[in-house]
């Protein structure tokens, strides 16, 4: 125990804690990266748009997953949720203005998250993993079942989507106005999160993550702690779902379906999850594994991906982040504690 | 009375799609409340079980009892070595590895009867005295229902039997309700867990081959239908074979019904009604809170 209150913060602990979360040199290479591929690859902005908007998503689903620790399958009922909110006030002719559009959408999927929170996380363990997949199946059902308004089946197509700013138009052929702008709502998403995950409010789910009875014990609100955070990442994969639904000018059920959101899990795993960048890996590696083995053959790139996640599973549950971590460890030479 | 013969037929029906929901999701239930393990690869087992079962009688002209038993035999005796190499390394892990892991198994089997026997639908040929029309006095009904809830109640008393009234039972018994305790005493968890999952994987077999002709037969089977034998299995509480049984009855039931009266939102109430449900009982209705 150091005597005076000064001393304190020279403590290797305090020195570690409070350098936690300074910008690292490598951190703006994601996003130099973004916008290269813009200049780079012009043909290709509607694939790297789609794999962004799926980054915003895998980096919602981090934040209940990765650090709150809560396992849910049912992200993908916010992502659709914002994704109809976006498209229905489109189809309507309501509101097509696509930055408030955006932020009704997040508004939107939060209501769903706070009122499906509220209740699922009275439970746990394989109660909650039912309870958040049959929310998610039941508003897909819902979705299906009120056809006149959402298209039903055949979802809602050439959303007319205002111009940015009244000037940028969306061209689906095009899609320079959607990358820029999807870049632009990440970063901005992106940044909230990465503050987030720093704050103390950051710093107390990853202790109910780690110990729950802990953090009941030192007297932290934990349940309402857990429904802000599920909250809060579900408004994120509502903004991920409503741009998603105004770069592609449509929506179908499948933003609300099982597949989404098994394999927005996957590429969060994959990347490595409680990882600000594993959803930033991750996506790349999915998208660069899955092009590769299907042209290979169509189904090798199932068996692949099963392997994949049983290999993940058994030997390296904290990604390609995890291995490159450890391996950096191994090369690097203890440092002194200072 | 047309419409006591209405009720009789939805009722019969849906006894029978609950005899298939039970005779699948029963080994669920029993590894989930004995060692705590999601495994979602369970369905696949059910899929892996059809195809033996479809491929037997197809190419080596098996009768279809014998070919019962052939897919009993083989998925449970490939969920044995699966257990013993694999699953057992996660018994201490986290949830969400276990549901990689599982998933990830789900699609290697989906991905594999993909290549090896091909997308389409199986058909499972029914031996001659299960086909056609039977007569019930009050109503002419389909004879493979019938049957199929005449072997779902002999498989659900024979297990109730071998649960309440054998050693071993009782060792699974003690072991869902304290495994420590359980252990404490000298039974040999890991062995009664290979033991039961082999087990429970085998008649998930059987339920994939029996259940063919309800639920068909395709490389999808194992995630289709895996969303009904999970709310089979929390409704009916963990490791309980008669709460899985009534569970079963009232989902096969409830579905049938819901299907034919209301064909639009017929699933949405399942679903609706399995979260009140939960929100209710979070440990089923059948299940109790030691686990």
């Amino acid at each position: 125990m150091t005597p005076s209150g000064v001393r304190w913060a020279d403590h290797p602990a305090a020195v570690a804690l409070a350098g936690r979360h300074r910008l690292r040199a490598w951190e703006p290479i994601p996003w130099v990266l973004a916008l290269a591929f813009y200049f780079v690859f012009p043909k290709y902005l509607g694939f790297g748009t789609e794999l962004l908007i799926t980054i915003l998503f895998a980096i919602s689903l981090d934040l209940v997953l990765g650090y709150a620790g809560i396992v849910t399958l049912g992200q993908a009922a916010f992502f659709g949720a914002g994704a109809y909110t976006v498209g229905m006030l489109a189809k309507r002719g309501i509101w097509n203005e696509p930055i408030t559009g955006l932020v009704l959408a997040a508004l939107v999927a939060a209501a769903v998250g706070l009122g499906s929170g509220l209740v699922l996380l009275r439970t746990g363990g394989l109660t909650l993993l039912m309870l958040t997949l049959c929310t998610m199946a039941l508003l897909e059902e819902a979705a299906n079942l009120a056809h006149e308004y959402t298209g039903g089946f055949d979802g809602l197509d050439s959303l007319p989507i205002a111009p940015l700013f009244g000037v940028f138009e969306f061209n689906p052929l095009y899609p320079k106005t959607q990358y820029l702008y999807v870049v632009a709502v990440l970063f901005v998403c992106f940044v909230f999160v990465r503050t987030l995950v720093y704050s103390p409010f950051g710093q107390s789910l990853t202790g109910i993550r780690e110990n729950t009875l802990r953090m009941h014990a030192v007297g932290a609100p934990v349940r309402g702690r857990l429904v802000l955070c599920y909250t809060l990442s579900a408004a994120i994969a509502g903004v991920a779902g409503g741009i998603w639904a105004q770069a592609n000018a449509y929506v179908n059920l499948g933003t609300l379906g099982l597949d989404r959101a098994a394999t927005v899990l996957i590429i969060l795993v994959l990347g490595g999850y409680g990882r600000l960048y594993g959803a930033f890996v991750g996506a790349v590696a999915y998208v660069a594994l899955s092009h590769f083995l299907s042209k290979i053959y169509p189904t090798a790139w199932q068996l692949g991906l099963g392997l994949l996640l049983v290999v993940i599973a058994l030997f390296a549950r904290n990604g390609i982040l995890g291995i490159i971590e450890a391996a950096a460890r191994r090369l690097r030479p203890p440092r002194a504690a200072s | 009375m047309i419409f006591g013969v209405d009720v009789a037929s939805m009722l019969l029906g849906g006894v029978a799609a609950g005899m298939v929901l039970f005779i699948v999701s029963v080994g669920l239930s029993v590894t989930m409340g004995l060692m705590g393990f999601v495994n979602l690869a369970h369905g696949g087992f059910a899929m892996l079980g059809g195809y033996a079962i479809a491929l037997a009688m197809k190419h080596w002209g098996l009768a279809f009892v014998p070919a019962l038993v052939f897919g009993f035999v083989v998925v449970a005796a490939a969920s044995a070595v699966l257990e013993r190499l694999l699953y057992s390394r996660l018994y201490r892990a986290t949830e969400l590895d276990q549901v990689l892991f599982t998933i990830g198994l789900v699609f290697m089997m989906i991905a594999s009867v993909t290549v090896l026997v091909g997308p389409e639908n199986q058909p499972l040929m029914l031996p001659a005295f299960l086909r056609g029309q039977i007569n019930l006095g009050i109503t002419q009904y389909r004879t493979y229902s019938v049957a199929m809830i005449v072997i779902g109640i002999l498989i659900v008393s024979g297990l109730w039997l071998a649960f309440e009234r054998t050693r071993t039972g009782a060792q699974i018994r003690a072991a869902v309700d304290n495994r420590r305790m359980a252990e404490s005493l000298g039974i040999n968890i890991g062995r009664l867990f290979t033991l039961t999952f082999a087990f429970g994987s085998g008649m998930a077999a059987l339920g994939g081959g029996l259940g063919a002709e309800f639920l068909g037969l395709d490389p999808q089977y194992a995630l289709k239908y895996l969303v009904y034998f999970l709310i089979v299995v929390a409704v009916g509480g963990l490791g309980r074979v008669t709460g899985v049984f009534y569970a079963a009855l009232l989902i096969g039931v409830l579905d049938f019904a819901l299907k034919k009266y209301v064909p639009q939102g017929g699933t949405a109430f399942v679903y609706a009604l399995t979260i009140l449900l939960l929100l209710w009982r979070p440990h089923g209705l059948f299940g109790s809170k030691t686990t």
